[in-house]
């Protein structure tokens, strides 16, 4: 995890002006990074993949949502930068990850409390076939 | 490249400086707030359809666990892969954009662009097979019966096997549609086909799965040929030398663009393709 902090802008080649419109300071991904989390990715891929040969009931979704998860951390904090970024970004994306999971959730609160009245095997709400 | 036609004197030594900012930190700033806060719209867009997809799972988890078999999780896996691949070609992009190689960089979009081909076509095959075999969505779920080419252990008839309303549901019987045709679709993989077909016990209203799955692999796939627009002219404007000097501001938040797509393909593989 090498703390490369590179002016990856311009660096004021006019010498006159202000000093703080040229700077630009970033943190640069370094290749080791960058090849760790995209093996992570992959072996996360094997193993939601592997997941799917033992029988875990219900504990397969969960599973294999969880390994999902963890990818997408890795993708969001290394690939999409928010580790180095300013904090209230990722603050931005957990907000919409929290309205999600209220949305589907009261939804599904919403289900389950009509699920009495369900008749099995059968699939309401689209014009069916045939 | 010219963004602002007016500015101030004072900017004119700092190149992609918006006279209305104050400096290039405060408008790379802005920018990447800017596509973070369209990032959140599309995770809330595709947020409609994970919900559409859990109530309809929670409600009729059979009609899941048996459509699912007609997904191939080898060409969803390989896509997986393709897109995580792609992700960090892109990573890379920013990396070097931002280290002012302009080769490198011109490289590493294509090589992403590759891999969005790559996903594409691979995503075609699968569209294809599915269209083959009648698996679509509504009132075009109109399975292929079997053929006597199928696997032994598929030319077992099909049982019709509309689960029969239970008497005491409590519905009008006379208002339910009369049972499907028995759905007997070809498996889309090969090695899928004898284990596609459990005897008996076929769902009712399969057609769900498959209008859940096109609508938001579809959705999924106009966001990778939106993401190939995308890429496309960032290397356009890397062959034109725009990249070169510092500036990387556009690399950077179609990286950003590119990696939520990734995310979300990684949260919609394990669920169409993967149900136990």
């Amino acid at each position: 995890m090498s703390d490369t902090h590179a002016a990856a802008a311009a660096p004021g080649s006019a010498g006159a002006g202000h000093a703080e419109s040229t700077g630009l300071q970033v943190h640069i991904v370094s290749p080791r990074v960058l090849l760790g989390v995209w093996g992570a990715l992959l072996l996360g891929t094997a193993l939601t993949y592997a997941a799917t040969w033992i029988d875990l009931g219900a504990g397969n979704l969960w599973l294999a949502m969880a390994i999902a998860t963890a990818k997408a951390v890795c993708v969001a904090l290394f690939f999409m930068h928010l580790k180095w970024d300013r904090p209230f970004l990722g603050f931005v994306f957990l907000i919409a990850i929290l309205c999600v999971f209220l949305f589907v959730g009261i939804a599904l609160l919403d289900t389950q409390a009509y699920r009495p009245d369900l008749i099995p095997d059968y699939a309401p709400g689209i014009t069916p076939p045939g | 490249m010219t963004r602002a036609p007016e500015r101030p004197a004072a900017h004119d030594h700092v190149p992609h400086l918006a006279h209305h900012f104050r400096s290039l930190q405060q408008q790379y700033d802005a920018a990447k707030l800017g596509m973070w806060l369209f990032l959140v719209t599309e995770i809330l867009l595709f947020g409609g359809l994970f919900c559409a997809y859990a109530v309809y799972r929670s409600s009729h988890p059979e009609v899941f666990v048996y459509a699912h078999r007609f997904l191939d999780k080898t060409l969803g896996g390989l896509n997986t892969v393709i897109l995580i691949c792609s992700s960090l070609t892109m990573a890379w992009a920013v990396r070097a954009a931002q280290l002012r190689n302009r080769r490198q960089l011109a490289l590493l979009l294509a090589a992403t662009f590759i891999c969005a081909c790559g996903f594409l076509g691979i995503k075609t095959v699968e569209y294809h097979a599915k269209w083959k075999h009648g698996l679509l969505w509504g009132q075009r779920y109109q399975p292929v019966e079997h053929t006597a080419d199928q696997a032994p252990a598929d030319n077992a008839p099909l049982a019709p096997a509309p689960t029969a309303v239970p008497p005491g549901a409590g519905a009008d019987r006379s208002l339910l549609p009369a049972p499907g045709k028995a759905p007997a679709g070809l498996a889309a993989g090969e090695a899928l086909t004898a284990r596609s077909h459990d005897p008996g016990n076929v769902p009712r209203n399969v057609h769900l799965f498959f209008g859940i799955y096109f609508v938001m692999t579809g959705l999924h796939g106009l966001h990778v040929i939106a993401g190939m627009v995308l890429i496309g002219w960032l290397f356009v404007r890397t062959l034109r030398g725009e990249f070169g000097d510092g500036y990387f501001t556009p690399v950077d938040l179609g990286g950003l663009y590119w990696h939520l797509v990734d995310l979300i393909w990684i949260f919609l593989f394990p669920l169409l393709y993967l149900i136990h």
